[in-house]
């Protein structure tokens, strides 16, 4: 056996790695959006696959995100497997109609004859200091749609493997890619990049007995920090990344919580009617006699995506965290 | 001959009271971007107006040179330039009366502050201290739009129910070569012509969509020639005459508040710089391109004329110059002034009346706030800020 030497790699790296892989093994994969080809993307994920591939596999759409999405089903439905890059988070929405309308329930609604293999590579989240429509966490929006798979990758391996499968995968898929994480580096061996469970599967980062944090994407880091930050307080933190919002892991996180009895949810998309509701709602009604405190969430505030320089106020924090783990703490002895 | 008149075609009686329009002839653009510098028709211009634009121009030069020098000094977080594109951005504005309203897109703070919006506060969006930084009724300037071309229905919205309120008011939307390839541009313009609302559409088609090039954005003989689709006239304009935008869009203007409805006008220009800061413009285009643009330069058109005929010596050209000096110091001098943060807006404006979940996380960060005043010896928000991304 040969050893190849793991080398440090970005997220952004093994996305477009992902992407030439899957279009160099299987011509039906096209990748679309704007400034897709020349120029390699805004933020250079797509780079140099239209000049291996050329302009008809790669290509820079006219800039209408309905009708990217619009004709990727279309493209689909005659056999191809569109990758469609929407520019940011909040450039996606134009394309809901055809994501909710048609995309996500093309299959149910001619009851199996009409699949869509169409991934949705859609950078979100923020603490990049973006302006306005730039920094939006809108994970919700399609969670709350069935039909569509939603997966968010936190390291470079998953983002290689997940991205791999998603365009394998012969349903729509939303793919979250962290933006903040982009430029993060790992240390990562493209001689098997493919080391990563399918769609759906959770993972435990760090193990510990005091709480459990459950999170994913860009707050995955964060929870790591804390999970160490904790340690000055005694308390060993378990962290578990979901990589996968639809399907749900509750396997891996009911195991995680149960071990723990006590957790937290944490991610940047606003509390109310986000993403933490759902997951504490599953572990409420899943572990209820394990659980020795209410289920917590650490997440955005209530309010639209704040301005740059008032970011940080918005995004949880280790502290903020920390807090919550106390909280967990003071429920189990009061 | 249309559907209609065919032989044989089915003839509904009674006829239908809706005829199609058999002539598009009025509608269809011009071949040829229309000027007036350089050629008969500058004679017949106001000189006044000539001067008046020319000292914007220059201004508007030099405020795109000190906003990109923002952005170097971390000052501003991002800016869309539009250097060669000044003619565009302040004879648009200039078209205006008092009260009628402007509608911009992300890359039109020139067109604002020609509007009379402090630059500042026209700059809070891209320094990043709130997302507008202006009463959008002061000047009667909406706030910029950074979705493409969303805020083109708004525009024919006001503008309809200007109309319906009895006030000869005009709205003029703005917006890229590539947002007229949204969905958003083409409701806006049907709606617009269906309703005769009293607006005027000005793409500024500056050659690129970011990378993209216009030749990849539409396959229509001209954007101008869009507007014949809907029913509305289309005008093609040489973006970079100042004197030629401004009579165009005066002309769509008072047609607007004549009770004639929309215009569609389409205003060729280039964009000499990157698409912001954060771009880098040497991946989809050669310097060629750009230094051919350079040479019909909207600033030295103007100067060229207006000295050939007499209306500019060296001495207007200083004034002008030190004029727009002083705004750059002043611009300058107040953007490195650190905004005033407040974080508790955060929460202030989300709702009419707060709700109790709003006030809970108020609280919440303002014991956050106190402690780190606590921590950080009273320095608040700058010592916080190394924090980072928390
Ligand atoms: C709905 C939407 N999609 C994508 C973007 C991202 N984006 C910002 S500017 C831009 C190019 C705009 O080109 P154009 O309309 O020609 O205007 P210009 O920047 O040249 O003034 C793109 C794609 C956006 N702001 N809004």
């Amino acid at each position: 056996m040969t050893t190849v030497a793991v080398k440090p790699a970005t997220m952004a790296q093994a996305l477009t790695r992902a992407m030439r892989d899957a279009m160099a093994a299987d011509p039906a994969v096209h990748v679309m959006g704007e400034d897709v080809g020349t120029l390699g993307g805004v933020f250079r994920v797509t780079d140099g696959l239209a000049k291996e591939f050329g302009e008809d596999r790669c290509t820079d759409t006219p800039l209408a995100e309905a009708g990217i999405l619009g004709t990727a089903v279309g493209m689909a439905m005659y056999g191809l497997r569109p990758v469609v890059e929407m520019q940011f988070d909040a450039f996606a929405y134009p394309a809901f109609e055809q994501l909710i309308s048609h995309v996500s329930r093309m299959r149910n609604r001619t009851r199996g004859r009409l699949p869509l293999p169409i991934t949705v590579r859609v950078p979100y989240g923020g603490g990049i200091g973006g302006v306005e429509h730039h920094s939006d966490s809108s994970e919700a929006y399609y969670m709350a749609t069935p039909g569509l798979h939603v997966v968010t990758p936190a390291t470079v391996a998953d983002a290689y493997g997940l991205l791999r499968r998603a365009i394998a995968s012969d349903d729509p898929v939303v793919f979250l890619e962290p933006k903040r994480l982009y430029w993060s580096k790992d240390a990562w061996n493209p001689e098997h990049p493919m080391d990563v469970e399918p769609i759906g599967r959770a993972v435990v980062r760090r193990a510990g007995r005091t709480a459990t944090l459950i999170t994913y994407g860009p707050s995955l880091p964060v929870c790591l920090e804390a999970a160490e930050a904790a340690r000055a307080e005694g308390w060993e933190l378990e962290v578990v990344d979901l990589r996968s919002l639809v399907p749900f892991d509750d396997e891996t996180v009911c195991a995680a919580v149960r071990r723990t009895g006590r957790a937290v949810v944490v991610h940047e998309a606003t509390g109310f009617g986000g993403p933490g509701g759902e997951i504490a709602a599953r572990i409420t009604e899943r572990c209820f006699h394990h659980l020795e405190a209410p289920v917590l969430r650490v997440a955005g505030f209530d309010i639209p995506y704040p301005p740059p320089m008032l970011e940080r106020h918005h995004l949880p924090g280790v502290d903020r965290i920390l807090d919550a783990v106390a909280r967990l703490q003071w429920e189990a002895e009061g | 001959m249309t559907v209609l008149e065919q032989r044989g075609a089915y003839r509904p009686s009674p006829p239908p009271a809706w005829q199609p329009r058999m002539d598009p002839a009025p509608l269809l653009p011009d071949a040829e971007p229309y000027r007036v510098l350089g050629t008969e028709a500058a004679g017949k211009a106001d000189p006044d107006l000539l001067r008046r634009l020319y000292t914007q121009l220059v201004r508007g030069r030099r405020y795109n040179a000190q906003a990109t020098a923002l952005t170097k000094q971390g000052r501003l977080a991002v800016y869309p330039s539009t250097t060669g594109q000044e003619a565009c951005e302040i004879a648009a504005a200039l078209a205006l009366e008092e009260r009628d309203w402007l509608f911009p897109s992300y890359r039109d703070t020139l067109a604002v502050v020609a509007r009379g919006v402090d630059p500042v506060e026209v700059l809070s969006l891209l320094r990043g201290d709130w997302h507008n930084g202006y009463d959008p009724h002061a000047h009667r300037v909406a706030p910029l739009s950074t979705p493409l071309a969303t805020q083109l229905p708004h525009a024919v919205g006001l503008a309809h129910a200007a109309r319906l309120k009895g006030d000869d008011v005009v709205a003029l939307a703005m917006v890229g070569d590539g947002g007229t390839s949204e969905g958003d541009f083409h409701e806006a313009m049907n709606f617009a012509a269906v309703w005769q609302a009293p607006v005027v559409f000005l793409v500024q088609n500056n050659g690129f969509a970011i990378s993209v090039p216009l030749a990849k954005q539409t396959a229509a003989p001209s954007l101008a020639h869009k507007a014949v689709g809907y029913g509305m006239p289309g005008r093609l304009v040489d973006g970079n005459d100042a004197a030629a935008v401004h009579e165009v869009l005066s002309d769509a203007v008072r047609h607007a508040r004549a009770g004639g409805g929309p215009t569609l006008v389409e205003a060729v220009t280039y964009r000499i710089d990157a698409h912001t800061n954060a771009d880098d413009a040497t991946r989809y285009r050669g310097d060629a391109e750009v230094e051919a643009w350079r040479a019909h330069d909207p600033v030295q058109l103007l100067e060229r004329e207006l000295t050939t005929r007499g209306l500019l010596d060296g001495s207007g050209i200083e004034t002008a110059r030190q004029d727009a000096e002083t705004m750059a110091a002043d611009l300058r001098e107040r953007m490195n002034r650190d905004p005033e943060l407040q974080p508790m807006d955060l929460f202030d404006h989300v709702y009419a009346e707060s709700t109790a979940q709003l006030r809970e996380q108020r609280a919440l960060l303002r014991a956050e706030l106190e402690a780190e005043q606590e921590q950080h010896g009273g320095h608040g928000e700058h010592g916080a800020r190394e924090g980072g991304a928390r």
